[in-house]
């Protein structure tokens, strides 16, 4: 979010300084604060923070809290950009939500690449290394009490204990960047851009077919995808489709009309997750662009879970058959069958995330499938 | 009515369970138990024996019963 790369077109995170104290507010003020803000988690799940909250406060033991910067996401660069963009927001807000759930322990979770210009801030360092996982929440904890930085299984949730047995609350750094100004504005302040559902802004980063790929743009819930696209310098030529929410989300189609939001990506099997949007040019296929991330995504598996391990190799080169027509018969089902058998088979969410990103990018490119399966590729004929 | 839990990061995937538990688990393509009806893994009252005996016998103590939610 320097000014170079930002076009905020609501500049609300990258407003600079100059916010002035905290409110001495309570921690039950502040989770009510959150609730009537409505605000949910731009860390990618959308979970509304004040529920969280609630559940670590309700422990009623000493809760650890860690900002989460990790963002192993590669298209993703709004948590680096917040970073040295707002670092006193992320302190404030850090501040409020160990008052709400009664923290006497915090730390931030942040890239080494990042620490340098973190270290005057009155704040525990750890870092999160270069891993698509490492910002699972699980993983989270694992890493800041010195262990490796891989998700955990989920009988127990780390709300009730997490970080050395105590509740632990995990907040991605641009929520707590949030509450930091909806403590001094006011909820309905945070409510009066995004839409009554999903209230607020958020960060999306944008990459792919745009003049300026990797911008970080700050806006309302409900911008329309065109104008998201204009605020990183407009698309390079016609677009083919959009993958919103980044490499566990779902492809959209390039229609500038469309609400970036949870409830108008629905129907698509995306969500705006952690703001990650990648237009996907004319000329490049999208079955060889979805199956280039699949693979990705799959050597990324924490190498724990036998489904995840051994399933997402096998969806991946599936799919890079389809894409590079190597044709047999049953092919789409069987990638259908593989996306399925891995959805729900891991300690964390990364099975799901990887089968709902092949699933989309089957019905996405449903014409290009049917092209393939008869040596045909409709980008490499133009379309 | 309780739930399988799987801990995946324990499971070995030797498929003793889907040997006790037939009615339930299959195994995947690599071993590993998979429900049956690809649905989730809530144990009929019919079974809660079985899946007991599953449990106590897992070698990688990966398998536990909760409580269904909702
Ligand atoms: S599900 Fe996959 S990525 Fe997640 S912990 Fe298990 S092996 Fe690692
Ligand atoms: S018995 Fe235990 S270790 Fe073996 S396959 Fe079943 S859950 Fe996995």
């Amino acid at each position: 979010m320097t000014t170079s790369s930002v076009v905020a077109s609501e500049s609300r995170l990258s407003s600079g300084s100059g916010h002035g104290p905290l409110p001495a507010l309570t921690g039950a003020e502040i989770i009510a604060m959150a609730r009537d803000a409505g605000i949910t988690g731009r860390g990618g799940a959308g979970f509304p923070v004040w529920r969280k909250l609630a559940a670590v406060a309700a422990a009623g033991r000493p809760a650890v809290v860690i900002a989460n910067a990790a963002e192993g996401e590669p298209a993703s660069g709004k948590d680096k950009a917040l970073l040295t963009a707002a670092p006193d927001l992320i302190v404030d807000g850090l501040e409020l939500v160990a008052r709400a759930v009664g923290a006497r322990t915090t730390y931030l979770y942040a890239p080494a690449g990042a620490h340098s210009s973190l270290r005057s801030l009155p704040v525990e360092l750890r870092t999160a290394p270069d891993a698509f996982v490492s910002g699972e929440e699980s993983a989270a904890v694992a890493a800041v009490t010195g262990r490796d930085a891989v998700p955990a299984d989920k009988r127990i949730r780390i709300t009730e204990s997490g970080a050395g047995g105590a509740p632990t609350l995990v907040q991605n750094v641009e929520t707590l960047a949030h509450l930091a100004l909806i403590a001094r504005y006011g909820p309905g302040w945070f409510r009066a851009a995004g839409t009554a559902d999903e209230p607020g802004t958020f960060l999306a980063t944008i990459s792919g077919a745009v003049r300026r790929p990797g911008a970080v743009v700050e806006a309302g819930y409900g911008v329309r995808l065109g104008d998201l696209i204009a605020a990183a310098g407009g698309p390079t030529g016609r677009l083919r489709a959009v993958l919103v929410g980044g490499y566990h989300g779902g492809w959209v189609p390039a229609d500038p009309d469309l609400p970036v939001s949870r409830a108008a990506m629905a129907r698509y099997g995306a969500s705006p997750g952690a703001g990650v949007v990648v237009a996907l040019p004319a000329g490049s296929c999208g079955l060889v662009e979805s199956a280039r991330i699949a693979s990705y995504l799959a050597g990324a598996v924490a190498g724990q879970c036998g489904p995840c391990v051994n399933g997402l190799p096998r969806m991946a080169q599936t799919l890079s058959d389809l894409a590079l027509r190597r044709v047999r018969p049953g092919l789409p089902a069987e990638v259908d069958r593989l996306a399925r058998l891995v959805t729900g088979r891991g300690a964390c969410r990364h099975p799901d995330g990887t089968a709902r990103l092949v699933l989309s990018a089957m019905r996405a490119f449903d014409t290009d499938v049917a092209a393939h399966l008869s040596g045909h590729c409709l980008a490499e004929e133009g379309r | 009515m309780n739930r399988l839990h799987i801990d995946w990061t324990a499971c070995d995937g030797r498929g003793l369970c889907t040997e006790l538990l037939p009615e339930l688990l299959v195994e995947d393509d690599w071993g590993y138990p998979a429900a049956r009806t690809g649905g989730d893994l809530t144990v009929p009252v019919a079974l809660a024996g079985e899946a007991r005996e599953a449990v106590s016998r897992c070698p990688a103590l990966a398998l536990r019963l909760v409580r269904a939610e909702g």
